[in-house]
C-alpha cells in the first residue's frame, strides 16, 4: 500500500465521480447537464475554474457534441471526460458506436435513469443497458467509493485496451446519497495512472487520416500493404472486449494493491460457498441483495449473492464458475429488454448453457422509474420461487414484474 | 529534391488529384483552392458529405493534411475538440483548426452544434461548401435550396413549382453570433476565396466561410461551366459576396447586373420555370431575391 493515507470524505455519487475525473487528471471535460447527472458537470466546472483541475471545459450545447468533443480531444491526445444520463446517454448513442469504433479511451459516467415516455427522472439501468451494443466497457458501482474507485480504474483499462469505459452507477440512490469515501492522495493516483500517451497522431509534419470511407473487403493502400476491411477492423473491436477481461482485473488488483480496495474480479460474491440460492444484481441493488440474503439465512436458507461489477465484457466464464453449486438462480434486473426478458438475465442463461449447470432460473423485472425496491421485497420474489425449485422447471419464458399489474 | 519543394510552395497538392468527385464538382476545386490559402500547418475536420466520400477513400485519402472525419452533425463539436486540447496544451499558435462540410450540415443537421462553436468562441475557421442540397444521398432539398429548385424532394408539380421556401441566410445567422469574421465566397472567383481564407485564419476566435460551388449533377449544368455558373450567380445577386470583418461590411461589387433567367435556365434544377407553361411569376420572385440582395448590400456602384 502506497504511503501517504487516504483521506475519508464524505460525498455523493456525482462528487465521488468529479473527484475521480479529477484525481485522474483529465485535460478535455465535455458534458451537458441532465438529471440526475448535473452535480458532475457542475463540480468539475468549479474544479477548472478554482484553478484545482487543469483541464478545459466545454459546455457544449447537447449530449451529441459532448461526445464529439471527447471523441476529437481523445484523437488529439488529451484524457478526456463526459458524464450524462437517460435521454442524454439516448442522444450520445451514434457518438458512443463513434467513439468504440475509433478505438478512443474517453470515460463516461452513466448516472442511471429512466428512459422516457412518459416522463421520468428516476433511477433504473435502462438507459446503459440500451448502449449495450455500443462496443463500450460497462462497470457498475454498488457504492460511492466503487464509483471514484471506478473511475481512475477506468483510464488506466481505456488506455491499455483501446476500449472506451462507461462508469455506471443508480441515480439518487448513489448519485445524490452521502456515503463516507476513501479519496487517495493525487499522489498516489499519479504512481497508479501515468499521464496519457495517445495512440493516434494530428501533427501537420505526419499529416495522418482518421475515419475514413472502409469497404467491406480488405484493400491493398497506397504502400502495396495489405489492409483491413471493415468486418476485419470490427472484428479486432470485438477481440479486445473479448480480452479486456484480463486487463480489468489486473489493472483492479494492481489498484487494490496500492490502495487496498481490491477489484481483481468482475463479480462481486457474498456467502457463495455453500448458497444452494443465488440472488443475482448489477449496481446498488446488488447491496439491497446482501440484506436480502441475510434475512433468507435468518430462515433457513442458503443464500448468497452474486453481484455484477462488470456487464460489457461479461464475465461468462467467471459467472459460471460462481453459479456451480447454485440451485436456484433469481436475477434482478433494473431493465426489460421488450419482448424478452431483463438483459442480465439473459447473459446469465447464455453463460450457463452448455456448463453443466442445471440450475432453476428466475428472472425479476424490479425498480423501473425509481420505483422503490427493498431487501423484504428481494427476498419475498426468492421465496416466491421456491416452488419452481421443487417443481424443477428450470427456465420461464418470460420474467415477473414486481409491480401492481 | 526542387520539384518538391516547388510543390510545397505552391501547397496546390494538399488536396490531392484522384479523388472520385464529379467532372465540373464545385466543391473539390473549392477545397483545393481554400487548402491552398491555408497551407499545410492545419487540422482539416470534415463532416460526412460528397466532400468526404469522394475523398477519403481508406488507403486512397486526397488529404495531404491531418485529417479527421466523423459524423454528419457534429462537425462543429468535433473542431471544438481540436481546439480545446490545443488550447489546452499551449498549441494554439501552432496549428489552424479548419471545418469543411456541405449546406445540409451547417443548416440543418449540424445547426445546433455550428451554434454551439459560434457561441463558445472556438478559434475554428467553418468553411460551408453550398451547393443548395443534399447531393451526397441523391439531391434532396435542404435549408439552403434556393426558391423553386427541382430537388427529389421538392418536385416541381401540380401543387408547386419546386422547393417553395427561401434560402435560409446562414451567413447572417452566423454574423447574429456575434464572431469576428463571416464571409461568402465563390468557386467563381477564386482571388477573393484566398484572400478571404487567408484573411479568416489571421484572426482569433470562430470564423465562417459560406463558398458557393454549383454541382453539375445535383444542378443539372454542364460540368464544364461551373466557374460560368458561380459567377452568374454572383453577378445576378443571387449570392452575393462580402465579408463582415469585425463588423465593417465590405462587398464585391457587380460590375454589370446580371438577369437572372441567364443564371436559371443554364440548369435544369430550374428547367420547369421556362416552358411553354412558364412560371413567370416564380421567375419574377428569384429575381426579387437578387434585387433585395443588390439593395440590402450595396452590390451596384450607385
Amino acid at each position: 500500500m502506497l504511503g501517504s493515507k487516504a483521506g475519508t470524505q464524505i460525498l455523493d455519487g456525482n462528487h465521488a465521480a468529479a473527484v475521480g475525473a479529477k484525481l485522474s487528471r483529465v485535460q478535455v471535460i465535455a458534458a451537458y447537464p441532465i438529471t440526475p447527472q448535473s452535480p458532475v458537470t457542475e463540480k468539475l466546472s468549479e474544479y477548472v475554474e478554482g484553478g484545482n483541475l487543469k483541464a478545459e471545459y466545454v459546455a457544449v450545447e447537447s449530449e451529441h457534441s459532448a461526445l464529439a468533443v471527447c471523441s476529437s480531444a481523445s484523437l488529439v491526445g488529451a484524457r478526456t471526460f463526459t458524464a450524462s444520463s437517460s435521454h442524454g446517454l439516448a442522444y450520445m448513442h451514434e457518438m458512443l458506436h463513434w467513439v468504440a469504433g475509433t478505438r478512443l479511451p474517453v470515460i463516461l459516467a452513466c448516472v442511471n435513469r429512466a428512459i422516457g415516455a412518459p416522463w421520468n427522472v428516476l433511477n433504473d439501468q435502462q438507459d446503459s443497458i440500451s448502449q449495450r451494443d455500443t462496443g463500450w466497457i460497462q462497470i457498475y458501482a454498488r457504492t460511492n467509493q466503487e464509483i471514484l474507485d471506478s473511475v481512475i480504474q477506468a483510464y488506466k483499462i481505456a488506455e491499455t485496451v483501446y476500449v472506451p469505459v462507461m462508469v455506471c452507477y443508480d441515480g439518487y440512490i448513489l448519485s445524490h446519497t452521502e456515503m463516507p469515501v476513501d479519496v487517495p492522495s493525487p499522489r498516489d493516483v499519479d504512481s497508479f495512472l501515468p499521464p496519457y500517451k495517445p495512440h493516434t497522431i494530428l501533427d501537420p509534419a505526419n499529416p495522418r487520416n482518421y475515419n475514413l470511407v472502409t469497404l467491406a473487403n480488405p484493400r491493398v493502400n497506397a504502400e502495396g500493404v495489405l489492409c483491413h476491411g471493415y468486418m476485419e477492423i470490427r472484428y479486432l473491436l470485438q477481440e479486445a472486449l473479448q480480452n479486456a477481461g484480463e486487463t480489468i482485473a489486473s489493472v483492479g488488483r494492481e489498484f487494490g494493491g496500492l490502495f487496498g480496495r481490491s477489484y481483481a474480479s468482475m463479480l462481486w460474491e457474498y456467502s457463495l460457498d455453500d448458497a444452494e440460492i443465488v440472488i443475482v444484481a448489477m449496481g446498488s441493488l446488488a447491496m439491497e441483495a446482501i440484506v436480502a440474503a441475510d434475512t433468507l439465512r435468518d430462515e433457513g436458507h442458503r443464500v448468497g449473492v452474486l453481484g455484477l461489477r462488470v456487464f460489457r465484457p461479461f464475465p461468462k466464464s467467471d459467472v459460471v464458475t460462481a453459479l456451480k453449486k447454485a440451485r436456484l438462480v433469481v436475477v434482478f434486473d433494473k431493465n426489460i429488454s421488450y419482448g424478452s426478458e431483463g438483459a442480465t438475465c439473459s447473459e446469465i442463461k447464455s453463460a450457463l448453457y452448455g456448463s453443466g449447470a442445471n440450475a432453476v432460473i428466475r428472472n425479476f423485472v424490479v425498480g423501473l422509474g425509481g420505483r422503490d425496491i427493498k431487501a423484504r421485497e428481494l427476498a419475498g420474489a426468492v421465496n416466491k420461487s421456491l416452488p419452481a425449485l421443487k417443481e424443477g422447471v428450470l427456465n420461464d419464458e418470460y420474467p415477473e414484474w414486481i409491480c401492481h399489474i | 529534391m526542387p520539384k518538391v519543394k516547388e510543390r510545397d510552395k505552391s501547397c496546390d497538392h494538399l488536396f490531392a488529384s484522384g479523388h472520385t468527385a464529379c467532372p465540373g464538382c464545385g466543391q473539390s476545386m473549392a477545397v483545393r483552392l481554400v487548402l491552398r490559402a491555408a497551407g499545410r500547418n492545419v487540422i482539416v475536420v470534415n463532416s460526412t458529405g460528397c466532400l468526404e466520400i469522394f475523398s477519403s477513400k481508406f488507403g486512397e485519402s486526397s488529404w495531404e493534411v491531418p485529417y479527421i472525419h466523423s459524423l454528419f452533425e457534429n462537425i462543429a463539436a468535433v473542431a471544438s475538440g481540436v481546439e480545446s486540447v490545443l488550447r489546452a496544451t499551449g498549441r494554439l499558435d501552432e496549428v489552424r483548426v479548419i471545418a469543411m462540410s456541405g449546406d445540409g450540415s451547417a443548416a440543418d443537421i449540424g445547426f445546433g452544434a455550428i451554434s454551439g462553436m459560434m457561441e463558445r468562441g472556438h478559434d475554428v475557421l467553418y468553411v460551408c461548401y453550398d451547393n443548395e442540397a443534399y447531393m451526397n444521398t441523391g439531391i434532396q432539398r435542404s435549408g439552403c435550396t434556393p426558391y423553386y429548385a427541382r430537388t427529389t424532394t421538392s418536385p416541381p408539380g401540380k401543387v408547386s413549382q419546386g422547393n417553395p421556401r427561401p434560402k435560409k441566410d446562414l451567413p447572417q445567422i452566423i454574423l447574429a453570433h456575434g464572431v469576428p469574421y463571416v464571409a461568402t465566397a465563390s468557386v467563381g472567383y477564386i482571388n477573393d476565396l484566398d484572400k478571404k481564407v487567408k484573411r479568416a485564419l489571421s484572426i482569433r476566435g470562430p470564423k465562417y466561410i459560406q463558398v458557393h460551388v454549383p454541382c453539375p449533377l445535383g444542378w443539372g449544368s454542364d460540368s464544364s461551366r461551373t466557374i460560368d455558373i458561380a459567377r452568374l450567380a454572383v453577378n445576378s445577386g443571387l449570392f452575393p459576396l462580402y465579408e463582415v470583418d469585425s463588423g465593417e461590411l465590405n462587398v464585391r461589387k457587380i460590375p454589370k447586373k446580371v438577369p437572372v433567367e441567364e443564371y436559371l435556365q443554364l440548369q435544369v434544377r430550374f428547367r420547369h420555370l421556362f416552358g411553354s407553361d412558364g412560371a413567370r411569376e416564380e421567375v419574377e420572385q428569384i429575381q426579387r431575391v437578387a434585387d433585395e440582395n443588390i439593395e440590402k448590400y450595396g452590390l451596384m456602384s450607385k
